[in-house]
């Protein structure tokens, strides 16, 4: 291989790769912890007069 | 009060991980085998990568947040979603389940061939004309495109077969069907093709391969086109903006690390392109070492030419050939199999939700139908003229339309983009800034608009594939008017549970959200 291909193989490599083991290390940095406020189901919740996207 | 005591729970993954699995499952697919190794290659080798990364960075991974983001505030399939964000917005929920309604047709034949052609690597069927056998023995291919009722019966059986597997894995639902399949398939395909990969580079001329894949060639970077065909790779390889990733995140429990798995996902998917292009051009140089010639004038560099025709004749040449392509096809089975399956999940659910029936009842009714149009379809002698034409049209007119319309209608209709970021930023230990808004709500509407406007220019005024007029119509514009027509349709068929009966959590602070989506 030529070395500006070697270079272009590690760059992308390097870019894509340790992209994907630094996405890894952070999730696993932020374990996730059920909340209290969290809904013990996933079921609708009885509508408050709110609209349906909350905001309206 | 919560209301979950009258009716059964929505189904949910069993973790984070599973949920990692099956999205990676559904972005890694045939395209990453066949697709982007040829792209690359002829956009600028080595210097594809930048806009390639740009892409990824400044489109893919913001659009996969927006799709996290609205899948889990507003718990649902496309047609659920988009109607609880506002009635008016139903129909494209019902456009997007008909974009994966098509590709589903055509898609679970290709896994057939694969499978066909795991059987025919044993014995390397196609003999000495890998090309010929594909289109003329093996696929019965008209010289013409047209509709046929003349069954192949080579192709007809792998096509059931394909459809029951997948049925069956649908009907055992998201946590026995999904899940568990991915958490099969997933590390069977990185082992394989990992496998495959480490064969090609001991190939003679895998250097050269190599070479021609990532020399860059910096003067591409100049031309527009090249910047536009990153962008389109990177959506159409992401899986995002057609419900599949809307209906995913909606099975995730409440409380999940959103954007933190959204970029193992995006890397993921990406760092299996790049293997994928090492392992194809590898094999390649050894196909251009063995004829003599240089690999820029190899010909059938992507698509079906490229795994049906190409890769055949490659394994032919090589030692140990049968092993290579039994791994080969096997890879791309699979690739194709778990993207399939969330295809499935985004018609599946909507049914479900629209019509209050189980996965078993869904997959047996909607997925029946579709089985029996797919192989009607395709298991004749003018599928793969009707294959590509689908193709063509469901991805770079269906999918692209439908990304500009939901992102238009979020960040401008609706004006949820700061909530969807707070959102975001309330679930996920990865914080996004007021950045992403101005990205989603303006870089990819002008971006993916200026793509759907000059590709459905180009379809208009050169047409496609040397198809005549009445093909493309019927097959191009005419699946295009079904994806309409059905959303239409299906947005005035009644639901049996009210779908706006329902309150996002977590609430909204109570001093409510500024623009940018930090709390007044």
């Amino acid at each position: 291989m030529t070395p500006t291909a070697i270079v272009v193989l590690v760059l992308a490599l390097t870019v894509v790769w340790g992209g994907l083991a630094l996405a890894i290390l952070n999730l696993r940095r932020a374990p996730v912890d059920p909340d209290d406020d969290e809904p013990e189901t996933d079921q609708p919740l009885a509508g408050d007069g709110s609209g349906p996207a909350g905001s309206r | 009060m919560a209301r979950a005591s009258t009716s059964p729970e929505r189904e949910q993954w069993s973790g984070q991980t599973g949920f990692i699995l099956a999205a990676v499952g559904s972005a890694v697919g045939l395209g990453n085998i066949w697709r982007f190794p040829g792209v690359a290659y002829e956009n600028g080798g080595g210097a594809f990568l930048v806009p390639y990364v740009i892409a990824l960075l400044v489109i893919g991974i913001p659009v996969l947040f927006f799709d996290y983001a609205l899948g889990h505030r507003f718990r649902g399939s496309a047609p659920t979603v988009f109607r609880r964000l506002t009635r008016r917005a139903e129909s494209l929920g019902w456009f997007q389940v008909g974009i994966s309604i098509v590709i589903i047709l055509y898609y679970t034949v290709i896994i057939a061939w694969a499978l066909s052609f795991v059987w025919f690597s044993v014995g390397q069927t196609w003999g000495d004309d890998a090309a010929s056998f594909f289109t003329n023995d093996y696929l019965r291919t008209t010289p013409e495109a047209g509709v046929s009722l003349d069954i192949v019966p080579g192709v007809f059986w792998p096509l059931v077969g394909t459809w029951v597997v997948t049925l069956v894995i649908l009907a055992l639902g998201v946590q026995k069907g999904l899940e568990r399949s991915n958490i099969i398939f997933l590390p069977m395909l990185v082992v394989l093709f990992a496998a495959l990969v480490v064969r090609a580079l001991f190939l003679d001329g895998a250097a050269d391969g190599l070479n021609a894949f990532f020399t860059p060639d910096w003067s591409a970077l100049l031309h527009p086109g090249v910047w536009i065909a990153a962008v389109a790779h990177i959506f159409f390889s992401l899986s995002i903006a057609f419900g599949i990733m809307v209906t995913y995140s909606s099975y995730l429990k409440r409380r999940s690390n959103l954007t933190s798995s959204g970029l193992v996902v995006a890397f993921s998917n990406s760092s299996f392109e790049i293997l994928a292009g090492v392992g194809v051009f590898a094999t390649l140089g050894f196909m251009a070492n063995q004829q003599g010639v240089e690999v820029s004038e190899l010909e059938g560099l992507t698509g079906p030419t490229l795994s049906f025709s190409t890769f055949p004749q490659i394994i032919s040449a090589m030692p140990g050939g049968s092993v290579f392509g039994v791994l080969f096809f096997v890879s791309l089975a699979v690739a194709g199999l778990t993207s399939l399956l969330s295809l499935l999940q985004v018609v599946s659910a909507a049914f479900q939700e629209k019509f209050g029936w189980d996965p078993r009842q869904a997959a047996l009714r909607v997925g029946g139908v579709a089985a029996v149009v797919s192989i009607l379809l395709f298991s004749t002698t003018t599928a793969l003229h009707v294959l590509d034409t689908l193709d063509k049209w469901a991805n770079e007119v269906g999918v692209i339309t439908s990304a500009v319309v939901m992102t238009i209608l979020v960040a401008w209709r609706l004006r949820l983009l700061p909530q969807l970021r707070w959102h975001l930023n309330q679930v996920s230990s990865t914080r996004i800034g007021p950045w992403w808004q101005y990205v989603v709500g303006i870089v990819v509407p002008l971006v993916i608009g200026y793509m759907l406007v000059s590709g459905v220019w180009m379809l208009v005024t050169e047409g496609y594939g040397g198809y005549p007029l009445w093909f493309r119509l019927v097959f191009g514009w005419g699946a295009i008017a079904f994806m309409v027509v059905f959303a239409v349709i299906m947005t005035k068929v009644r639901w049996v549970k009210d779908p706006d009966d329902f309150v996002p959590w977590p609430p909204l602070p109570t001093g409510g959200l500024t623009k940018s989506g930090d709390r007044s």
